[in-house]
């Protein structure tokens, strides 16, 4: 910064830029090159330009939402494309605002002094409702989702219990009585089996530490709370063995927490219970081996 | 406050000064009151400066160890590798889990916090609004030395048996208060939560502090709504603290209790943690979450809003127009902070929490995206029909507002509560936080710094090397957090040593690789930094008192400025942003400059 301005008096009188008459416009800071002001607000265009591109180029490289096999899914997608769409409209159109008053008002590009404005009631009215009634609609809209999901329980017993313990998924059957709790029920650990196009309602618990029963084909994330029995509800739509992940930190062993959901018809579903219930027969395995958590 | 009418304040009592000249007597007690433990809200400015800075890079490498795992797992970690030597050269997970723990704790405790209240706030506030130093120099002087204890009880975590706290920044029970859940839960988290207890009683005695100073110690002509944005940020933003604190600080010690003398405030009943039963029961995890969050929401604001006052006031100096919609900014950051309060459950969605309770918070959060919006517009609208000057300190201000674009837009995302199943703990949140966080807040205090490193010692930072480094910062970080994005939309999870083993996640490594690189990049750029910031100090170009013509009232004091701050008294006859006002032969009126006839013509013709 070279330009002189060390008036020792600059807190009583303020400091004259020199403003010379039929002289263009000073305001007594350096006057910077054109060129640097174009390629500034270039690397500012960059923002929009990459990150359009990014959003557009990841699906064709299958860096985007993995395939969803859930009916509420669906919905869930639809509302994030909704969003996206929403904002990235928003995204541009103030990206390439604010690189076209870069690229424009450069003080190297004009000698007009700069406008004076305090501000805009009309403007700053309509920047208020426009956003507040967009988001007063994307609040609304999305309700309905959220209760299918979170809200509206099936009316049925649990197809399963789930409970998470440092590091594994604990599944319980109901077995043949169809009642959680009782003699015949069947103990598997981090394989979920479900039919496909039946309503399926978990019921979940943790006995140690927090986890979170991520779903990502299903679209189901719930975390497990210890000390609580949350439901969880969802309809598979295609069979196909899929991820299950624990999403919230439980420890060391977090990240190795991982458990497969397998969708399959109706009858390939009864095959694998009478199966499960066979060997668990043979071994004598029962609740005694495999710690619960505290009766219900 | 407009019957001032005395122009020309008299030369106020130099005797202040005087104190300051004596340091030549080479007392080491003189010493020790002037540097160490100094009263003067410049010192300790600057203290919370330096000392934030350092932790700034203590935590940038923890970040850097992190991503390493990210990208490479199992794989021999370089140079540090050996310093933590379990498995060979390689990260044990229960390594990692600490690190991204105590990257984000020293972060955002030790980091932005105080660094935007701490430095900047103790620096600024008193300049201007043309006081001689705060309210209660004595209050100030312990808001530095209280973080002391948090920086030993931080530092000295890692060297304890299990190493530091391991349980994420949100430290939720029962993996935080069982200390069998996990190595970390031991003795670090004990000092992780005494640490956290220090950086509040720091904080609480700083916003005191500040909301008293800025009530009562305006110079004359100073109204409240002649404050700059940066005052009324800080003050709003004290106010914040205030309320809040007290929540986390005894939420805190109730975690303190259960994990000490079993106090079960946050343990369910017939817990079995490793084998064994843990906890007295009778208690609730999700109560912790909900005390947690009522502070951390508001204070992810504590964090970004002096940053947005900061950029305020560099866009109007460097577009040399007024600040567009003065009045509407300031409500703006009222209007989030009031929010601010209701809006903690979207941390919450799928915690377990009642469902019809989400829907509540998460129509409060759609609201709360509409004051950042009209802050967002605003600034728009002051870069409009400007001048604009493409300093370093107008680079890193203009960044700002492009970034937190798009942490802003990502957040809706996340407010949506069913969007919010599917990207919550993942990739899509670590995006957003860091776009307002580290694209955000990160990118202001650099505006700040290079802005009011003038005032600060004397000198202007180069810059040349300051566009380097804002051009490097600025790749580097659209590199390392643009592509957190997709990897979000994919469902990669937080927090995970390695995700690469589930089939959903499994090609992603590649995508994670890059962004390391970039990450590493980053934290390289910072060189150009530390070394411009060094150099400038001693070496750079003699400032002067207003080196970039702009009209508050920190320009008018001497820079450095000496003990007391004002040779003159000041007296303000106007706002902050008078630039470029027609009829006027100058092109911006300082605040303390006598009324100028073609002002209250053109103030009347402006307001469209
Ligand atoms: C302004 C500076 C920064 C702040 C305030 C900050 C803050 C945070 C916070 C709050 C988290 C969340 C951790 C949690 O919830 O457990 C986090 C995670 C993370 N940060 Fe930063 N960060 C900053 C800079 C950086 C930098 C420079 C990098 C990379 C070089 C980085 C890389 C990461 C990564 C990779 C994670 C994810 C760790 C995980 O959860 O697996 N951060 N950071
Ligand atoms: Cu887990
Ligand atoms: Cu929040």
């Amino acid at each position: 910064m070279d330009h002189d301005n060390r008036d020792r008096n600059a807190g009583s009188g303020g400091s004259p830029p020199g403003k010379t008459p039929g002289d263009s416009w000073a305001d007594g800071l350096p006057k910077g090159r054109r060129w640097s002001g174009i390629a500034w607000s270039l690397l500012f265009l960059l923002v929009p330009v990459l990150g359009t591109a990014t959003f557009v180029i990841a699906p064709y490289y299958d860096h985007w939402l993995p395939k969803d096999v859930s009916v509420h899914g669906k919905s869930i997608d639809g509302l994030f494309y909704f969003i996206l769409v929403l904002t990235g409209v928003v995204f541009l159109a103030t990206e390439l605002i604010l690189f076209w008053f870069m690229w424009k008002y450069d003080a190297a590009a004009s000698s007009k002094p700069a406008t004076y404005i305090q501000g805009s009631h009309t403007l700053e009215v309509v920047w208020t409702i426009i956003p507040a009634a967009t988001m007063l609609f994307l609040a609304i809209y999305q309700m309905n989702t959220w209760a299918d999901v979170k809200m509206r329980r099936p009316r049925m017993a649990p197809s399963v219990e789930v409970v998470a313990r440092q590091f594994e998924w604990r599944l319980r059957y109901p077995g043949r009585d169809e009642t959680l709790g009782t003699e015949d029920d069947l103990f598997v650990v981090n394989d979920l089996h479900v039919p496909i196009d039946e309503d399926f309602l978990v019921q979940l618990k943790s006995m140690d530490v927090l986890h979170s029963f991520f779903l990502p084909n299903l679209r189901i994330k719930q975390d497990a709370v210890p000390g609580m029995k949350i439901p969880v509800w969802f309809k598979a739509t295609e069979t196909g063995t899929y991820d299950i992940v624990c999403a919230e930190v439980c420890g060391w062993g977090h990240y190795k927490m991982k458990g497969r959901v397998t969708v399959e018809s109706r009858a390939d579903f009864n095959r694998w219970l009478a199966r499960i219930e066979a060997e668990q027969k043979a071994t004598q395995r029962g609740p005694e081996e495999i710690p619960m958590a505290a009766a219900d | 406050m407009s019957t001032v009418t005395q122009p020309h304040a008299p030369p106020k009592d130099t005797a202040h000064h005087d104190h300051v000249a004596t340091r030549g007597s080479t007392s080491l007690s003189t010493f020790l009151s002037t540097y160490v433990f100094s009263k003067d809200h410049k010192v300790i400015g600057l203290q919370f400066l330096f000392s934030t800075l350092v932790w700034f890079l203590i935590g940038g490498l923890l970040a850097l160890a992190v991503r390493w795992q990210v990208a490479w797992p199992w794989s021999d970690v370089p140079v540090l590798g050996k310093l933590f030597a379990q498995h060979g050269g390689q990260m044990a997970p229960e390594f990692y889990t600490m690190l991204f723990t105590m990257h984000a704790s020293v972060m955002i405790f030790l980091v932005i916090i105080p660094i935007l209240a701490g430095a900047f706030g103790n620096f600024l506030i008193p300049l201007m609004i043309g006081a001689d130093d705060m309210a209660f120099p004595t209050l100030n002087m312990l808001s530095y030395w209280f973080m002391w204890p948090a920086f030993f009880f931080f530092g000295a975590s890692f060297f304890v048996e299990g190493g530091a706290a391991a349980g994420g920044w949100t430290s939720y029970p029962p993996l935080s208060t069982s200390t069998v859940s996990a190595p970390g839960s031991g003795m670090g988290q004990t000092l992780w939560l005494l640490g956290l207890t220090m950086v509040g009683v720091s904080s609480m005695l700083g916003s005191v502090n500040y909301m008293t100073t800025i009530i009562l110690m305006r110079a004359p002509g100073m109204t409240m709504f002649r404050l700059p944005m940066t005052i009324w940020a800080m003050f709003i933003t004290a106010i914040l603290q205030a309320f809040a604190l007290p929540v986390l600080t005894a939420a805190g010690f109730m975690q303190l209790t259960d994990r000490l003398i079993g106090t079960g405030f946050f343990s369910p009943e017939g817990n079995i943690i490793n084998n064994a039963m843990s906890g007295a029961g009778g208690g609730q995890p999700i109560l912790w979450q909900h005390l947690f969050w009522f502070y951390s929401h508001p204070a992810v604001y504590i964090m970004i809003l002096p940053a947005m006052g900061m950029v305020s006031d560099i866009l109007t100096t460097f577009a040399r127009k007024p600040l567009f919609g003065y009045r509407p900014m300031v409500y703006s950051i009222a209007g989030i902070a009031g929010l601010g309060f209701i809006v903690w459950g979207h941390h919450m969605f799928i915690s377990g929490m009642n469902p019809a309770l989400g829907i509540t918070f998460m129509v409060a959060t759609m609201m709360i995206a509409l004051p950042s919006a009209v802050k967002t517009f605003n600034w728009l609208g002051t870069i409009w029909g400007g001048r604009i000057h493409y300093t370093t300190a107008m680079l890193f201000a203009i960044s700002f507002v492009s970034m937190f674009i798009i942490g802003g837009l990502s957040g809706i995302f996340m407010a949506a509560t069913p969007v919010d199943i599917f990207i919550h703990d993942t990739y899509f949140i670590v995006a957003h936080f860091h776009y307002v966080l580290f694209a955000g807040t990160a990118m202001g205090v650099w505006a700040g710094i290079y802005y009011w490193f003038p005032k600060m010692f004397g000198r202007t930072m180069n810059e040349f090397w300051g566009k380097v480094h804002f051009f490097l910062t600025f790749m580097f970080l659209n590199g390392t957090f643009f592509t957190m994005h997709i990897l979000g939309a994919v469902g990669f999870p937080r927090r995970l040593a390695d995700a690469y083993h589930y089939e959903t996640f499994h090609h992603l490594q590649p995508l994670n690789a890059f962004m390391t690189w970039c990450a590493m990049g980053m934290v390289a750029t910072q060189i150009i930094f530390a070394i411009n910031f060094f150099w400038s100090m001693f070496r750079g170009p003699i400032a002067g008192r207003n080196p970039w013509n702009a009209n508050t009232l920190e320009w008018t004091a001497p820079s450095p400025p000496g003990h007391g701050n004002f040779d003159f008294q000041p007296v303000v006859y106007r706002g902050p942003y008078e630039f470029s006002v027609p009829g006027c032969e100058k092109d911006h009126l300082m605040q303390t400059d006598p009324p100028h006839p073609a002002e209250a013509a053109a103030a009347a013709a402006a307001h469209a």
